[in-house]
């Protein structure tokens, strides 16, 4: 182990030994915040005893659906608009703006179109997810060096295999990126939606959980939240990390 | 040997410049022949408008006007098959290793089983890159990604190699060894190769004939024939006539690269 992964693991276990001595003193009032050893006790419980299990489920599976199209579309869209120089020119000045847009406001009208379903949520959590991986897909395209296109043409490559084996391959770490933000955006616009407005789901019950002053089951939620999106975020960077090693970048 | 591989007639290229308007005469007209199997090689003043004489010929760009023809057949922004070009940017494809990387072309090329591996492993060899196969190129040096790049040109069997200041980002020490490697890989293939380069005495070194191009739009103002015998390496350079013939190109070459950086040429009327 390297002294900056001791040193980060030291001042994470810090920052929860103070959470928890302030919990136990009586700082921070049980009605307010269980102690985290408490809460991770509450955890167990709640996934050995599969109380949630349908909740967490249907949370998972709407957020893959969202990441999976942000990032399919995402990639697919940066493809296209990268070979429209006028297209892109129009678009650009959306994109640059287009994260001041409260998305989840037009939560409502997505119900009225779609129903109180999955749909709607999935729908927010794509739209928030695709844009970040667009813009990070042009911007890798945009770095492939002109060189690499001038020795796939002597190859005698289609536009399709100029794509798929030169340049994408070459814009994958900056796509991670975009990829990185997708997964974060699924998860927000999903919970959010699910806070809002829903039927199930995780956000449903830890709003449910926070009405009712169920501290044992609202924490260990977010907590199992905050696990799934971090363990997912920490597994893109250190792949995008393993290819920029791979071309001497990192 | 003496057949004509390439032929260009009348080629000019002008460039419009998009949002500033007018035109840029880059190139031409020029007429030239390469000999099949020759080592020829282009010197000239810098934006003289070399890279677009190679870039015309390797069908990466369209001649505003005359003609280039391959083997008998025009290109006419297409590229013909059995030329290829090494660069003298770095044109490995950095997520790849180094046997991905020449194995490249391959992809598309429809090849027994076992051919694609032998040509590979082959071109290992001959470049020197043993030991090497799984490495990434950002693992490499310059000079071994050149190799690596020359190795990706090999495999495909080109009957006309184009050389793109390939040596131009390299130390003196390496371009010297490499510019033995290319006159091996020459003798070997039996391929015509078409260098372009700045360096004088790397010209004089490689080539059987040397054209000197003209400043912008450029011209071939004289091709210097060295008489090298095919079997050569580097040493030719303690041959006399090395000096004398590097000279002749830099006489040639002094006045158009005066021009090119705005001077005039030559010794003032009346001066010392």
């Amino acid at each position: 182990m390297n002294r900056a992964l001791v040193l980060r693991v030291l001042a994470l276990a810090a920052a929860v030994a103070v959470l928890e001595a302030l919990c136990r003193v009586g700082v921070i009032d049980r009605f307010t915040m269980q102690p985290p050893s408490r809460i991770a006790v509450d955890l167990w419980s709640i996934l050995a005893t599969g109380k949630f299990n349908a909740a967490i489920l249907k949370t998972l599976t709407n957020a893959g659906i969202a990441f999976a199209l942000a990032v399919s579309v995402g990639i697919a869209a940066g493809v296209a608009i990268h070979g429209l120089k006028a297209l892109r020119e129009g678009l650009d000045p959306l994109f640059a703006t287009y994260y001041a847009i409260p998305v989840l406001a037009f939560y409502p009208l997505l119900i009225i179109l779609f129903g109180l379903g999955d749909a709607p949520q999935i729908l927010i959590g794509f739209m928030l997810g695709v844009v970040a991986v667009i813009v990070n897909t042009l911007n890798g395209l945009d770095r492939v060096p002109r060189v690499l296109l001038k020795a796939a043409r002597i190859g005698r490559l289609t536009p399709v295999e100029v794509a798929t084996q030169v340049t994408l391959p070459y814009a994958v770490p900056y796509v991670l990126t975009g990829v990185k933000f997708a997964v974060s955006y699924a998860f927000i616009g999903i919970i959010g939606s699910e806070f809002v407005m829903s039927r199930g789901g995780m956000g449903f019950e830890i709003a449910f959980a926070y009405n009712n002053l169920d501290n044992a089951t609202m924490y260990p939620l977010i907590v199992l939240i905050l696990a799934v999106t971090i363990s997912a975020n920490l597994m893109i960077a250190r792949w995008e990390k393993a290819l920029l090693a791979r071309r001497g970048l990192a | 040997m003496s057949v004509a591989h390439v032929t260009l007639r009348g080629v000019t290229k002008v460039f419009s410049r998009p949002g500033k308007g007018g035109e840029v005469h880059a190139l031409g007209p020029l007429d030239l022949d390469l000999r099949s199997g020759e080592f020829f090689a282009v010197v000239g003043p810098s934006g003289c408008g070399k890279s677009t004489l190679l870039e015309l010929i390797a069908g990466l760009a369209t001649a505003s006007a005359g003609e280039v023809a391959f083997e008998g057949r025009p290109i006419a922004g297409e590229i013909p098959d059995g030329v290829g070009v090494v660069f003298q940017e770095d044109a490995c494809f950095p997520w790849l290793t180094v046997v991905d990387n020449i194995a490249f072309s391959l992809r598309k090329a429809r090849l027994a089983p076992g051919e694609r591996e032998s040509r590979v492993r082959d071109a290992v060899a001959m470049m020197g890159l043993g030991g090497f196969e799984r490495s990434y190129p950002a693992q490499l040096s310059g000079g071994m990604r050149q190799r690596v790049c020359i190795a990706r040109t090999l495999v495909m069997k080109p009957r006309l190699i184009l050389l793109d200041e390939p040596f131009g980002a390299l130390d003196q020490q390496t371009r010297l060894l490499m510019g033995e490697e290319v006159l091996r890989l020459w003798r070997q293939t039996g391929a015509t190769v078409f260098l372009i380069t700045h360096a004088l005495d790397e010209a004089t070194m490689l080539a059987d004939r040397i054209a000197v191009m003209s400043a912008r739009p450029g011209r071939i103002l004289e091709i210097v024939e060295t008489g090298w015998p095919r079997e050569r390496d580097s040493r030719v350079v303690e041959d006399a006539r090395f000096g004398a013939l590097t000279a002749r190109l830099w006489q040639v070459l002094r006045q158009e690269s005066m021009k090119s950086i705005g001077r005039p040429g030559g010794v003032p009327e009346g001066g010392a």
